[in-house]
């Protein structure tokens, strides 16, 4: 897997912007000073103990959470109280959550079809055929007209990001995608973010799998305390990291 | 080899189950005497039972189905069955079931709230059933069976029969053709009911029906660059203006230079169950998606709508719906000045409605509290805006797990439609049996009219109830 790193390409372009961003749950500074770019075609990892704002960060990006100080743009358009930029970078930036958060009362094909019907205002027919063409990609198009709740842990996280491929989004966040699977299960979910790695997606990812870091990463940041403490090519970060807490987690993560 | 190693050749057919394992004595074994504290329960049951048969069986064995008063019917019993018998007179009803239907409603226009009703249930079909086409033609032609068969029986020209049998055959044809189509009927429904019940000018349910259209047209032509919430509000505006300042002016010249309409009924000819229905029905159709309304402005993040949803739900929550019944009938009729119409049956339905809608709000709020926050992220973060991300993911949700509670309310409200009785008007329950009983010739009847009454009502709540299971069982997608 190592190998298919080498091929992806990062533009220079610039996909996400974040400056001096802060944030507050009330009295508590989660996010400090956050100073973060993104390119297009970057594939980062954020890591971190729990608590040290790593999710927070992401969901910020795409305005589930409000950043109180600093700024973030999310291509070309800045996050502000606009709620039509707030639509406008929600349509381009797709999410997958950790307990994958599909409509339970829909079938895995209308959970599909659902946003490009309503948001993008695409004919219902067309809808169906995107969403057939990327539930193949994740190799579950015989489960279409299933229930979420027929399926397993791995099947439904996959139909999510199925689900989020098919607003054509050009960034992908990730939130802790496998935390909630079975570890026969979190194979599965890798591959197929893997296998979108490699078609060249803006990636940013929120996970404890190292091994994915290593393979498919350009960049590892380590958050703690709401804080970047280090950022590194994958390489560097694992094999000579830098500051004595990145050690100590590396130590404890790896370490069994 | 040693002797005890054994190889079955043949294998063992299967044998029937020993008695205890099968039929009603495993039934009975089961669930009647299980055990010693079980099959005294089982006993004393029977013991009730009995003595309510044996104390109702006669009564009900011994009715009398043809006289003209209660004296009438106890010489019947008496002679049929030696004296000190008793027997029930459903005479009474066979005698006055149209005042317990109707109230004072004109004999010969029976046909409008029988052709109402049916007219209602057809054009629910596609609600109740959507996308079941069969089970709506099912329900579709049976209504306008039965109703064929009463109108029949209420009007015999055969012309108006002709039309009445086309016109339901048609309906029934367009629920299997095109069972969409049907739902023009539902829409329209609102308005032709109500014109069909109280009757008078074509030309005032038009101008009702020429605000909402106004409503939908600025809607539509101001939603692009005011956004949905102004723009609706708009609408309103134009439609209030229209309501209140227009309407009246333009339905007068058109009834001036085109009369139609037919008989105009006044709302103190309502009675029994026909103002049961009319205020239930409406009630319940307009608080669902007011209570819908109010269980999202309680959750709102704007401090000022929140406020007024909370403070709505929690006064008449707190207040008797006799209090506000009686407030809207006697004080608002000193206060208003005299020549105001405002017709008594349509502020009850109101105020009835108000009501319902503060309980709904509250059992779809905790139909909302039951959703978790990853389905709101998840809508979000598809880029749905607030109003889509309600309708599409949030209130299938939520209001498949408030339908017991909905229905629920909706059976106590459709029971509390007899509490106009003190305002005056007439109920089935207390308002026609009180007029029935206060006639000579049935005075100290008593269990009658009262089981009549209640047959109805069970009959209707029970369906209710039903439906809302069926419901509950057709939308159930999450398999756990």
């Amino acid at each position: 897997m190592a190998e298919a790193t080498k091929q992806m390409q990062v533009s220079d372009e610039v996909a996400i912007q974040i400056t001096g961003m802060n944030k507050w749950y009330g009295q508590f500074h989660v996010l400090r000073d956050i100073n973060m770019t993104v390119n297009r075609g970057e594939r980062i990892v954020i890591c971190g103990p729990s608590g040290s704002g790593k999710s927070t960060l992401i969901r910020c990006i795409n305005r589930l959470e409000e950043h109180q100080s600093g700024h973030i743009v999310v291509d070309g358009t800045e996050l502000t109280n606009d709620l039509k930029n707030i639509d406008k970078v929600r349509s381009e930036v797709g999410m997958v959550f950790q307990h994958f958060n599909l409509f339970p009362h829909l079938t895995i094909l209308e959970n599909c079809t659902l946003a490009p019907i309503w948001v993008r205002k695409t004919p219902k027919r067309e809808a169906e055929e995107i969403a057939m063409h990327f539930l193949h990609k994740v190799k579950i198009p015989e489960q279409a007209h299933k229930y979420p709740g027929q399926l397993s842990g791995g099947q439904q996280q996959r139909v999510a990001i199925a689900r989020s491929l098919c607003m054509k989004p050009r960034i992908m966040l990730f939130d802790e995608p496998t935390s909630a699977l079975d570890p026969e299960m979190i194979k599965e979910v890798l591959d197929t973010m893997i296998a979108l790695a490699e078609e060249g997606m803006t990636m940013l990812c929120v996970t404890h799998e190292m091994g994915f870091a290593q393979a498919v990463a350009n960049r590892v940041v380590f958050m703690d305390q709401g804080q970047i403490v280090e950022q590194n090519a994958p390489k560097e970060f694992f094999s000579n990291p830098q500051s004595d807490r990145t050690k100590l987690f590396l130590s404890q993560i790896l370490g069994h | 080899m040693p002797d005890t190693a054994f190889v079955r050749s043949e294998m063992l057919p299967q044998q029937a189950p020993p008695i205890t394992e099968r039929g009603a004595v495993k039934w009975l074994r089961e669930n009647l005497f299980s055990s010693p504290f079980n099959t005294v329960l089982t006993l004393i049951g029977l013991a009730v039972v009995f003595f309510l048969a044996q104390a109702a069986l006669p009564w009900l064995m011994n009715s009398v189905w043809n006289a003209t008063s209660l004296k009438e019917c106890r010489e019947i019993v008496w002679a049929s069955a030696g004296p000190e018998a008793t027997g029930a007179c459903w005479a009474l009803i066979r005698e006055r079931w149209h005042q317990f239907l109707f109230g004072f409603y004109p004999a010969d226009l029976y046909w409008r709230p029988v052709l109402a009703l049916g007219l209602l249930l057809i054009s629910l079909a596609p609600v109740l059933y959507y996308g079941l086409r069969k089970a709506s033609v099912t329900l579709v032609g049976t209504v306008a069976a039965l109703t064929l068969i009463a109108l029949a029986m209420l009007d015999h020209d055969p012309t108006h029969l002709v039309i009445f049998a086309l016109g339901l055959g048609g309906l029934t044809a367009t629920a299997w053709v095109a069972p969409k189509r049907l739902l023009v009927l539902t829409v329209i429904y609102p308005l032709l009911g109500f014109w069909l019940l109280w009757g008078g000018s074509v030309w005032a349910p038009v101008g009702v029906a020429i605000g909402f259209a106004l409503l939908v047209a600025v809607y539509l032509a101001t939603k692009s660059y005011l956004g949905v919430v102004v723009a609706t509000g708009a609408g309103f505006v134009v439609a209030a203006i229209w309501w209140l300042a227009v309407q009246t002016s333009v339905t007068t010249g058109l009834e001036a230079a085109m009369p139609l309409g037919m008989q105009a009924i006044t709302s103190d000819q309502f009675g029994g169950f026909l103002l049961a229905f009319v205020i239930g029905v409406t009630a319940i159709g307009a608080s669902l998606p007011i209570g819908i309304l109010l269980a999202l402005g309680r959750q709102s993040d704007m401090l000022l709508i929140k406020t007024l949803c909370v403070g709505f739900i929690e006064f008449v929550r707190g207040v008797p719906l006799i209090t506000v019944l009686f407030t809207a009938t006697l004080l608002l009729g000193y206060f208003l000045p005299p020549q105001t119409n405002f017709d008594v049956v349509l502020r009850v339905i109101i105020l009835v409605t108000f009501f319902s809608a503060a309980y709904l709000a509250e059992v779809i709020r905790g139909g909302l509290a039951a959703l978790p926050k990853g389905q709101y992220e998840a809508a979000d973060a598809l880029g749905l805006d607030y109003w889509q991300a309600q309708r599409l993911i949030v209130m299938p949700q939520a209001l498949k797990v408030s339908i017991p509670g909905i229905v629920s309310t909706f059976i106590g409200l459709f029971k509390d439609t007899t509490l106009v009785a003190f305002v005056g008007l007439m109920d089935p329950l207390k308002g026609v049996t009180t007029i029935v009983r206060a006639d000579t010739a049935w005075k100290g009847i008593y269990w009658e009219p009262y089981i009549f009454v209640g047959a109805i009502f069970f009959a209707v709540c029970f369906g209710m109830s039903r439906y809302s299971m069926y419901l509950e069982q057709k939308l159930k997608t999450d398999h756990r």
